[in-house]
């Protein structure tokens, strides 16, 4: 099992937690796992078509998957999964 | 029988071979290896004016720390203001080992006076080494580096959560300008992170705010208030006058503004960004290093990205990453150590981690790759998700 690290913005539609152990031994095989988990991460990070949206960057360890294989990025035991849509917080409130 | 000064000055000359003016002007832009010229005098007297090339070492430091800027095989010359204080110090060298060492005729005076060429260094004044002289005991800072932050402009987007604790202590560093663009006012609800702000302050413009703070710990620093909210058709006068920009903004818009702002100015553009427990940070080094679009090629839509106002954050973290922020301000003005150019910093305060995450280059980049349409755009339409697919709107 990988651990998936997951973002702020997505903690609720997980229950709460920041890291998981999810199955799998793809990119895709883990996000197919997590949604089957969690269906309401599919809803936040997969668009209509059935693309992981650009705006969501996904690491394995320290390295874009984009950059890699992409969906087919092998996962191994030991690695971490992380999940990270950009953040905007910063100076005041919300406007 | 007690010897006079005269009588000392004469047995030095019998020993010491005295340089003329011209001569050392011949050597020092002759062909040959020049000489190690050593300048004897004061602090004071080398701040007002020195031979270009000199070393100063004052004549009470000389037999202790020549060996550190000549070996004795060296030709060595010493300097000081009329020839007499360099004639004297020379015999100590002399008798040390340093068989070739003279002394300079007239001193730096004759020198000035017949013509030459001499630098006035660019000194920091008294009180400006008491403050500063934790920041110039470390070699990588020094007192040219300190210099260097003197006449340094950081330009801060919101003096918020971020922009607080970046610009307190990039004023402490004494970051010579500091320009604040903010069009909010100090609310009480700020005060729990923003804590250049103060109680009784709650209403006062936050620039303003932030420019008494800043006033009141560092008189060196002048602060430059922009009262009002950055937008396409001001961003690229305001950041004109800076040679870093330390993103603390509290929105999208504003961020992708920044970055298309950062590269079409070249100007580095330290990020930061957080969220109840999380903080990011990383520096953008436009046409160097990733910029913010390689990493996040479009904005999420709206309900992907709460506000702090709206999902809240921990007021300690908003000094964790301002900080980073001023770090990593302060190593782009100066030059040193490896930035966060090329790596995302992820802090999770709640499991007390830094994860590092690698950033690269996108060859496709929609900011910085070599296709790249470079032009402002609608930002608020934008990151609302309007017009979005399959290109922006251009406004």
């Amino acid at each position: 099992m990988s651990t998936v690290r997951v973002p702020p913005v997505l903690r609720a539609a997980v229950g709460g937690v920041r890291e998981l152990s999810v199955p799998g031994s793809t990119v895709s095989e883990v996000l197919e796992a997590l949604y089957s988990a969690h269906p309401e991460v599919r809803s936040q990070l997969v668009s209509d078509d059935g693309e992981l949206h650009r705006f969501v960057n996904i690491y394995v360890n320290d390295e874009d998957v984009r950059l890699q294989e992409w969906l087919d990025t092998p996962v191994g035991e030991s690695d971490t999964l992380l999940i990270l849509p950009a953040m905007a917080g910063g100076a005041s409130a919300a406007r | 029988m007690a010897q006079t000064y005269q009588d000392l000055l004469a047995a030095a000359r019998a020993e010491i071979p005295e340089v003329q003016v011209a001569d050392l002007a011949d050597r020092l832009s002759g062909d040959n290896a020049p000489p190690v010229l050593i300048d004897v005098r004061e602090q004071s007297e080398w701040d007002e004016g020195h031979i270009p090339g000199a070393v100063h070492v004052p004549r009470g430091y000389l037999e202790s720390r020549v060996a550190g800027v000549a070996t004795p095989d060296q030709p060595i010359v010493l300097v000081c203001a009329g020839g007499f204080r360099s004639l004297l110090a020379a015999r100590n060298v002399r008798e040390m080992g340093y068989e070739h060492v003279e002394s300079l005729a007239g001193g730096f005076t004759r020198w000035k006076q017949s013509g030459h060429d001499y630098v006035v260094p660019q000194t920091l004044t008294p009180q400006q080494r008491a403050r500063y002289s934790r920041h110039t005991l470390i070699p990588e800072v020094g007192e040219e580096g300190q210099l260097k932050l003197l006449g340094a402009k950081a330009l801060l987007i919101g003096a918020g959560g971020l922009g607080s604790p970046a610009a307190y202590y990039l004023a402490a560093a004494g970051v010579g300008t500091i320009g604040l663009v903010d069009d909010d006012v100090v609310d009480a609800s700020n005060l729990q992170r923003q804590i250049i702000h103060t109680t009784d302050r709650v209403g006062m413009l936050k620039a303003e705010s932030a420019k008494i703070a800043i006033e009141a710990l560092n008189p060196d620093v002048k602060v430059n208030v922009h009262a009002t909210r950055i937008n396409r058709d001001n961003v690229l006068d305001i950041i004109a006058d800076y040679d870093v920009i330390v993103d603390g903004a509290d929105n999208f818009p504003t961020r992708y503004l920044l970055a298309d702002a950062s590269l079409m100015t070249r100007t580095p553009l330290v990020h930061a960004s957080i969220l109840r427990f999380e903080g990011h940070a990383s520096v953008f080094i436009p046409y160097e290093g990733p910029c913010y679009r390689c990493l996040f090629p479009e904005p999420p839509p709206p309900d992907l990205a709460p506000s702090c106002g709206e999902a809240g954050v921990l007021g300690v973290l908003c000094g964790v990453m301002g900080n980073i922020q001023a770090n990593e301000a302060i190593k782009v003005i100066l030059g040193i150590g490896d930035t966060l150019s090329g790596r995302l910093l992820v802090y999770d305060a709640l499991g007390m981690s830094f994860t590092e995450l690698k950033v690269r280059r996108d060859p496709n980049c929609p900011g910085c790759g070599p296709d790249a349409q470079l032009e402002f755009r609608d930002y608020d339409a934008w990151c609302a998700g309007i017009g979005r697919h399959p290109e922006a709107v251009h406004a």
